[in-house]
């Protein structure tokens, strides 16, 4: 399990490295926390011509809260770093749920968000929070830069919309309004698993605690994040109550077509996605109330 | 002789090394001029090997060789039968042994077709791309039914069937026992059992010394004698010219002891032919499909019982997946079929099983070795009568136990070692009246139980008993020497993963010759230093060397009192062997060190008298009349998520009785890691096969070991039943923490989910919450 | 593809090496057969088993997954560093000496890495919170509790020596 042979380039600036991203396209991979890319190289799944190595590019790293209508997080944060922000963990609760599951500490170290979200796995957590917290996607190339909502950038398995030449700098989640609450969990085999089904919640209550907007998004049922926001329309306007919740766990159950693994069934897959449903949005709504 | 060491929970020789990272592992040995090795494996379970070409291999920078089968010319040769069948009248047994290199057909997805040699693995795995492989495909054998059927393809053509062996074993007439029985429950059972994926994979280095005509080897093997004894006479050296040392090995739990694995015949051959140091290391991926597994059985099982659930009789049929070949014999099945009769008293027993060749890799054993599966069928048998007699589970157990008179009580059927299965000694029942009373069993059944239920909480209760057949011959030996400088070296020819034997050996030497226990220097595994010996299986090691050792050093004392008392001119009662020396009782200034006995036991001149020998050493060697059967009982509490069904346990308990323990400690810890791998058998780790034979999980990602979250803390108890097969009266541990676990889970979740609801009958192994999920679905549906 | 090299320095327990790499040269591999630190253990080259911990820059990571080029220029630590100059064990390996928290060893150094950089982090930590930090170290083994138990006990020691 050695990888096959490459060239290295320590990018020494975000030009640096997005110039060599334009001279090298598809052959060349950008070489971030290394925790997923390295893994494939080993066992020889992915053999890029090229690695470049973005570690060293200055400010790609860390969260910007200074305009205060969104959240900034730089492509090369790692989750370590951002589990160490008191703040940030208590204006992005999803993350604070879900950072503890992403792999260990020693994987946590080193992997990044913008390597996790290049990497599009759909079973992680990280795209179907970005999904829920509807995420931008801020991306660069030698010639340009454009942005586009999270719910687009995630194309398939493993893919995303991000061309050869492109990385992707950053991503910005609006600041949560007040009384808003929100919640992630997951069924995972092991702790630090990837997630067998992991739900993402984030709802906001209007001044009669009803609901004003819910976002729901799902992983490890679907090819990407699955946005089944959808599903919780009839709860708008509506107060949290057993059976509203009830029926949009139902909803998401019906909205979703998982596949099966080797570690669980297509409909157990499908019942998890219900229970979590259903305890999740118990959950962010107990958060708005108690916040409230 | 004084205990001092012997039974006290001594902190362990070895572990300085190892934690500073000092010990040396395969992959630690450097040698000058060294190459490494990688191989060519097959990416599909079964095929018709067409071609082969090597030669764009050949020609990439830091090639230095590329082998296939066909260049291995007179010393391409099937493996040897390790273990050949028991003497069971009318078995059936077809040898099929690995070959070093596919040649015709592969077997089995991982199977090796070519090696390549080159400067670095890097470069070495890179040629692997270079070879082109022409196979014709063939339809794979997974399914052990379907591969009994005549439209089944086989594995090796020219059996004209896939039947690896077929076996049948009776006590008593199990009719009879059905004639007189007030209940008769039949149900099929799965049990599989996975890989032991120890953290440290496979290794082999091999050296040829052209000029000493010396071959060494360092191999990652639980029985480096054995591999010694092999690859000289495949080599055509004398065992003298060959020496084989097994370094600290990074667990092994069975499968490094199966051999000969291809990369053990070819890197010797390979390196004598280059004259270069070789290496190869498998790499985790490999080591999925390159080194054994032991895996699953299915049981057709019958119980035959009477009004108050006492065992009248059982009937069991199975079908044994052997895998692609079956150099290890019968040793699991026969395991399987051994261990099913457990602690109890079983008057007639009719056990077939018919073991099956499939394109999957080999089966050999694995901690339990099998006996995981037999314990699975009688325990799950013994709930199910208790269910439908309505006998508490822990009673109908009581109930069915051989009683402490009745040993050594036969159970007549032939037991892996080839003698009768007679266990030795025991007194079972106040083990498990000691596990009931550590895990609180009546205040959990009749008061908290009920009270958590009440909250909706599922939470259940199991206890599940077992034996463990250990320390079977043939025989090891022990060298115990007293150095110059006064210290004491043991050396035995077992291999050692892990067990402590660098310290437990040390313990019994340093008893009988009055020395610290940090004074005793234990070498294991290198044929160099002790020439003869089996291995470590079938938790035999400190039984069988265990005993060797004290045989050894129990001479030197003699010796060394014989001497002490020519020096002081007195009797030999008159002396004491202590603290390195050897005194005058009652005048401990009149002493003479033992480092100094040495000495003299070797003189610069004068003569040594004839019928003695010079030094103060003594080899000696001991060998069981038969197997020790240890025995235990586990029990556990544990939640399940009703909706999730994911897995809590809350309490775990294993009291366990393997004799005289020598050191408390390192018992402990053997118990430990095998329930850990239990735990893991029974609800984590699964081999997914394909109808293809792909392994579908060929990862630790996805091939799940229990981490630190998933095993609980344990409460451990012993009872002292002594072996009267040595004189230490040890029996081996090494496998019972992993026996039971596997029914303990099911009836435990049983208990937990079977409230309210139709009943659910766990009768496979592995568990998992998506397989818990179906089989309730399946039970509530009208 | 030609290979392709880079000349690296870096600081492995406060000595500084310099050597050229190959591109795609695993830190594992260079600690262990370059720069002859074999204490650091490959048990699975993806990620998964933790054998191969190191801290890099005090921060305990897989070596398995990163390339010795990337290590050029940062200050590592390993298992051959943890005891110090006089031969004395660091707490966490005395700990898991008296309470046999290793039986083959080979997931200790590993073991050691993670645990030490916990524990500096969180020096009171709970059962709950020793056993999540070390979830990212396989041990096959010894079923985790007497790690668990070495682990209780080196902080307690490390707090008694600080206090
Ligand atoms: C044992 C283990 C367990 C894990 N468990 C989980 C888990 O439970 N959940 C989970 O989500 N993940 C898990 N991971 C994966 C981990 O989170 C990775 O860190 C993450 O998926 C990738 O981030 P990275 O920074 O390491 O990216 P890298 O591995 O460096 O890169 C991943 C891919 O993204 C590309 N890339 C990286 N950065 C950019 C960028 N800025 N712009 C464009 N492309 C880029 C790379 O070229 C590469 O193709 C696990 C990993 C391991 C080893
Ligand atoms: S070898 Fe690096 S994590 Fe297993
Ligand atoms: S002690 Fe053997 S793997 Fe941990």
């Amino acid at each position: 399990m050695k990888p096959a042979p490459f060239n290295y380039i320590a990018a020494s600036s975000l030009a640096h490295a997005l110039s060599l991203k334009a001279e090298h396209g598809d052959e060349a991979r950008f070489l971030a926390g290394g925790q997923s890319l390295i893994p494939a190289m080993n066992f020889r799944l992915a053999r890029p011509a090229v690695l470049i190595d973005i570690n060293g590019v200055g400010h790609l790293a860390g969260v910007d809260r200074s305009n205060r209508a969104e959240i900034r997080i730089g492509a090369l944060t790692r989750y370590r770093d951002l589990e160490r922000d008191g703040d940030f963990l208590k204006a992005c609760s999803l993350f604070a749920d879900a950072l503890p599951h992403i792999a260990h500490p020693q994987i946590r170290n080193r992997g990044t968000i913008g390597g996790n979200l290049s990497h599009a796995d759909p079973a992680s957590e990280l795209p179907a929070i970005a999904v829920a917290m509807e995420a931008t996607m801020r991306i660069k190339s030698a010639t340009g830069e454009r942005q586009m909502a999270a719910s687009e950038f995630f194309v398939g398995v493993l893919s995303t919309d991000l061309q050869a030449h492109e990385m992707l700098v950053e991503i910005a989640f609006p600041t949560p309004k007040p009384r808003t609450g929100a919640c992630f969990m997951e069924v995972a085999r092991r702790r630090g698993d990837f997630a067998l089904v992991g739900i993402a919640v984030v709802m906001t209550l209007d001044d009669a605690r009803r609901c004003s907007t819910v976002r729901l998004a799902l992983c490890g049922v679907g090819e990407t994040a699955v946005d089944v926001s959808k599903v919780a329309f009839p709860l708008i306007g509506q107060s949290c109550t057993t059976e509203t919740i009830e029926a949009v766990a139902a909803g998401v159950r019906d909205a979703i077509a998982p596949s099966g693994n080797v570690h669980a069934s297509a409909d157990y897959q499908r019942h998890i996605a219900g229970v979590l449903a259903v305890r999740a949005i118990s959950a962010a709504h107990q958060r708005v109330r108690h916040a409230a | 002789m004084t205990t001092r060491f012997f039974g006290a929970p001594i902190k362990r020789n070895e572990d300085k090394k190892l934690l500073t990272g000092q010990a040396l592992f395969i992959d630690d040995v450097e040698l000058p001029g060294m190459l490494h090795v990688a191989f060519l494996r097959s990416q599909v379970a079964h095929a018709r090997i067409q071609h082969i070409d090597v030669s764009r291999a050949l020609k990439r920078p830091g090639v230095v060789a590329v082998f296939t089968a066909d260049d291995l010319g007179a010393y391409w040769k099937p493996g040897p039968l390790l273990v050949p069948p028991p003497p069971i009248s009318g078995i059936v047994f077809n040898q099929r042994t690995q070959v070093p290199l596919a040649k015709d057909k592969v077997r089995h997805v991982g199977e090796p077709l070519a090696i390549v040699v080159a400067e670095s693995r890097y470069i070495a795995e890179d040629a692997l791309d270079d070879i082109e492989v022409d196979l014709e495909i063939l339809r794979a054998v997974v399914d052990l039914e379907h591969g009994l059927g005549t439209s089944s393809v086989h594995v090796h053509d020219d059996l004209g069937s896939n039947i690896s062996a077929h076996v049948r074993q009776i006590k008593g007439d199990y009719r009879c026992a059905v004639a007189k029985a007030d209940l008769v429950l039949k149900r099929r059972f799965h049990y599989e059992h996975g890989i032991s994926s120890p953290i440290e994979t496979r290794g082999v280095v091999a050296q040829w010394n052209a000029r000493g005509s010396q071959m060494t080897v360092w191999d990652t093997t639980q029985a480096p004698v054995f591999i010694r004894n092999g690859l000289a006479a495949m080599l055509g050296l004398s065992e003298r010219q060959v020496r084989v040392i097994a370094p600290f090995v990074g667990g092994g739990f069975g499968p490094k002891i199966m051999m000969f694995y291809p990369e053990e015949v070819a890197l010797p051959w390979i390196s004598m032919r280059l004259n270069r140091p070789l290496k190869w290391i498998e790499d985790r991926l490999e080591h999925f499909f390159a080194t054994t597994h032991e895996r699953g059985q299915i049981h057709d099982a019958e119980i035959a019982v009477d009004s108050q659930g006492r065992i009248l009789g059982i009937k069991d049929v199975f079908l044994h997946d052997t895998g692609a070949y079956n150099p290890y014999g019968l040793t699991v099945p026969i395991n399987s079929q051994c261990t099913l009769l457990g602690p109890y008293v079983v008057p007639a027993y009719d056990s077939t099983f018919t073991a099956v060749f499939t394109n999957l890799p080999i089966v050999t054993p694995y901690r339990g070795a099998g006996r995981q599966h037999g314990v699975f069928v009688i325990e799950r048998l013994l709930d199910l009568a208790a269910g439908e007699l309505n006998i508490d589970p822990a009673e109908i157990r009581r109930r069915n136990l051989i009683p402490p008179d009745a040993f050594p009580y036969s159970n007549e059927i032939i037991y892996q070692d080839f003698q009768p299965l007679e266990y030795d000694s025991g007194n079972y029942e106040p083990v498990l009246d000691k596990a009931l009373e550590t895990v609180g069993y009546n205040h959990f059944i009749k008061h908290e139980q009920p009270k958590l239920r009440a909250q909706g909480r599922c939470v259940g209760m199991g206890v599940a008993c077992y034996v463990e057949g250990t320390g079977i011959g043939p025989y090891e030996g022990a060298k115990v020497q007293v150095q110059a400088n006064g210290k004491v070296s043991v050396a035995t020819g077992i291999g050692t993963q892990g067990q402590g034997h660098f310290t437990s050996f040390a313990q019994i030497a340093a008893d009988q010759l009055g020395v610290d226990v940090t004074e005793v220097d234990v070498v294991t595994g290198d044929t160099d230093q002790f020439y003869w010996g089996a291995g470590t299986f079938a938790s035999r090691g400190a039984v069988v060397a265990g005993n060797a050792v004290n045989e050894a050093a129990r001479v030197v004392r003699q010796k060394a009192l014989k001497l002490a008392s020519d020096a002081f001119e007195c009797s030999e009662d008159d002396l004491v062997i202590a603290d390195g020396k050897v005194s005058i009782v009652g005048i401990p200034q009149k002493f003479i060190r033992l480092g100094e006995l040495a000495q003299r036991a070797n003189p610069m001149r004068g003569a040594v008298k004839p019928g003695t020998e010079p030094g103060l050493e003594a080899t000696q060697y001991f060998g069981p009349p038969s197997g020790a059967t240890a025995n235990g009982v586990h029990a556990v509490i544990l939640e399940i998520d009703p909706l999730t069904f994911e897995l809590k346990i809350l309490k775990y308990v294993v009291v366990h009785d393997c004799g005289t323990v020598i050191n408390p400690m390192i018992l402990a810890g053997q118990i430990h890691g095998g329930v850990a791998q239990g735990i893991g058998n029974a609800f984590y780790e699964k081999l997914s096969f394909d109808d293809q034979g792909q392994l579908l999980n060929a990862s630790l990602a996805d091939y799940l070991l229990p981490t630190a979250l998933e095993v609980p803390r344990m409460e451990l108890a012993h009872i002292t039943t002594p072996s009267p097969l040595n004189p230490l009266g040890i029996k081996g541990a090494g496998e019972a923490g992993a026996i039971p676990v596997g029914p303990l889970f099911a009836q435990a979740i049983e208990n937990a989910l079977n409230v309210g609801r139709k009943k659910v009958e766990l009768l496979e192994i592995p568990l998992s919450p998506s397989r818990l999920f179906e089989l309730t679905r399946m039970a509530d549906q009208p | 593809m030609q290979p392709d090299h880079h000349d690296i320095e870096l600081k492995v327990n406060g000595t500084t090496h310099r050597r050229g790499v190959e591109s795609r040269m695993l830190l594992s591999d260079f600690l262990r057969h370059e720069l002859l630190l074999a204490g650091t253990h490959v048990g699975c080259e993806h990620g998964v088993c933790g054998a191969c911990t190191i801290l890099v820059n005090g921060a305990p990571v897989r070596s398995c997954l990163m390339l010795a080029a990337q290590a050029n220029g940062q200050q590592l630590s390993t298992v051959e560093g943890l005891a110090n100059d006089t031969g004395e064990l660091h707490p966490v390996q005395q700990a898991m000496h008296d309470h046999h928290g290793l039986q083959c060893g080979y997931c200790t150094p590993g073991i050691l890495m993670t645990m030490t950089a916990f524990l500096k982090e969180n020096p009171a930590p709970s059962e709950e919170e020793v056993r999540e930090a070390l979830s990212g170290n396989l041990c096959r083994c010894t079923g985790y509790q007497n790690i668990v138990d070495a682990m209780m006990a080196a902080a307690q020691a490390m707090r008694a020596a600080a206090s």
